[in-house]
């Protein structure tokens, strides 16, 4: 991790010096345990705020489509600025999915890829503690040593600590980069996807409906996964349009309910499991049960993974003639 | 707005309310049809006419069932008869996939149907209504999405 970072820093450190990028998207360390917030390097002095661990969770794509917005008011020509930014597997796909979808320039991006093995998911820390928060972590390489708000200490095993979504990732290494760092590190995960989505299929409607309400009455409808996703950059988010006002601004269950039924449906065929949504959600609301279900359905109707490539389709802008349609009502 | 099927619980009143987007080309023709050949279908349905099954926005269908309609019936042109060339074809996958997700999520799948009906199955649509409906009716009404809070302006 330590070479990987250093590696990072004197790459960026020669972008700037090249003048290949005006602005660098990465990672600096938070105040918080087990997290790390985006920072925006500007010059090649600024690099060692640079930090790449396992805390690195949130997706940087989800950054770029503002970099790019032309600056309001401003006349006369304007260049898009040159962005770099650092991508683990998952968010080099988002950035794929964002390019086809016309959001960020492919020709003003400089695309760093990293190897990764996985990302910690602070809330399971704290929930394998069993206390309300985090005060202290430390990690090495094969485990966490957390301590919690009440001076409980713990240690944690790496591998079940992991987020649930980098337990099976599949796709390890950045898929679109201009740059590839430790490129022989780790290979996709050996497990079965879509386990949480089997288990939760095979409990009957009322059971599932249930349990949907136990977890989703904890959220307080802040909009943290959406912020930290790179596929919600509409301008006006259908949570808060009003003409037509699609749900009210309630924590009421039916609003709660819509709201994450929408959010889910608005990623078929784009979400790339990256488990941002996940680590930003301040109650630990476990939102891949939504994510995963239309994946896996897109995976099984329609044969499609989410941004692999530049070339691919989205799932939602095309169609076969032979798609499924036993589902249809018949007289 | 529909009105809130809280007011009117199930026992021996009740009647199941559909909502019903027909395309405009094809399903709502079909509905005309069925009007004007005088073919008997129960008066549960409320409809909605939209350009095409393109149109439906996955929303609605989640709307009508927050706002109290106790059951959906998507209609449009068979494929390859679009009036807009594939508009029924992208809908489709649209359809398969919240489907899927509202099944998945506890609501019951009798709820929400989706159908092809042309301008000429007058007959085809009273019969999918009538098969619409009494599922409906079989499930009493719905519960799981209304909300429980007051709407205000």
């Amino acid at each position: 991790m330590k070479q990987v970072e250093d590696a990072l820093r004197k790459e960026v450190a020669k972008l700037f010096e090249e003048k290949e990028v005006d602005i660098f998207v990465g990672h600096e360390a938070a105040s918080l345990p087990l997290k790390t917030s985006a920072c925006f390097v500007r010059s090649s002095e600024e690099v060692d705020r640079l930090v790449w661990n396992r805390s690195c969770a949130a997706n940087l794509a989800a950054y770029l489509p503002q970099l790019f917005k032309r600056p309001p008011g401003l006349k006369g020509a304007w260049t898009p600025p040159k962005v770099g930014v650092v991508v683990k597997g998952c968010d080099s796909r988002s950035i794929v999915g964002l390019i086809k979808e016309k959001q960020i320039p492919r020709d003003r991006l400089f695309v760093i890829g990293i190897g990764c093995e996985g990302m910690i998911d602070r809330h399971k820390v704290a929930r394998a503690l069993g206390t309300a928060g985090l005060a202290e972590a430390k990690i090495d390489e094969t485990a966490v040593q957390a301590i919690g708000t009440d001076g409980t200490e713990k240690q944690i095993d790496i591998a079940e600590a992991l987020a649930a979504s980098c337990q099976e990732c599949q796709h390890r290494h950045a898929v679109l980069a201009d740059l590839a760092l430790n490129e022989a590190s780790a290979s996709p995960a050996e497990v079965s996807r879509y386990a949480n989505v089997a288990e939760f299929e095979d409990k009957s409607p009322d059971e599932r409906f249930e349990h949907l309400v136990t977890e989703l009455s904890r959220c307080i409808r802040c909009y943290a996964c959406r912020e930290a996703c790179p596929n919600c950059y509409c301008e006006e988010c259908f949570a808060e349009e009003t003409t037509p006002k699609w749900l009210g601004v309630t924590t009421d269950l039916p609003d709660v309910v819509f709201f994450h039924l929408g959010r889910a449906f608005h990623q078929a065929g784009r979400c790339v499991d990256c488990g941002a949504c996940v680590a930003a959600c301040p109650q630990g609301i476990d939102l891949r049960l939504l994510n995963q279900k239309i994946n896996k359905d897109v995976e099984e109707l329609f044969g499609a993974e989410a941004s692999l490539s530049l070339e691919e389709a989205g799932v939602l802008c095309s169609f076969r003639m032979e798609d499924d349609q036993s589902f249809m009502t018949e007289p | 707005m529909i009105k809130k099927t809280t007011e009117k619980k199930s026992g021996n009143g009740w009647e199941p309310r559909i909502v019903a987007f027909l395309c405009n080309w094809c399903s709502y023709a079909g509905a005309d049809l069925a009007g004007v050949s005088r073919i008997q279908y129960p008066p549960n349905v409320r409809v909605i006419r939209v350009p095409c099954s393109g149109r439906i926005n996955p929303l609605f269908i989640i709307k009508a069932l927050q706002s109290g309609a106790d059951g959906v019936l998507v209609s449009g042109c068979h494929p390859g008869d679009c009036h807009y060339i594939s508009g029924n074809l992208y809908a489709r996958r649209k359809f398969a996939l919240i489907k899927n997700l509202l099944e998945y999520v506890g609501i019951e799948p009798e709820r929400v149907h989706f159908s092809w009906v042309s301008a000429a199955e007058g007959v085809r649509f009273a019969e999918i209504l009538e098969k619409v409906i009494d599922s409906v009716r079989a499930l009493g009404p719905a519960s799981r999405m209304i909300k429980q809070l007051e709407e205000v302006a």
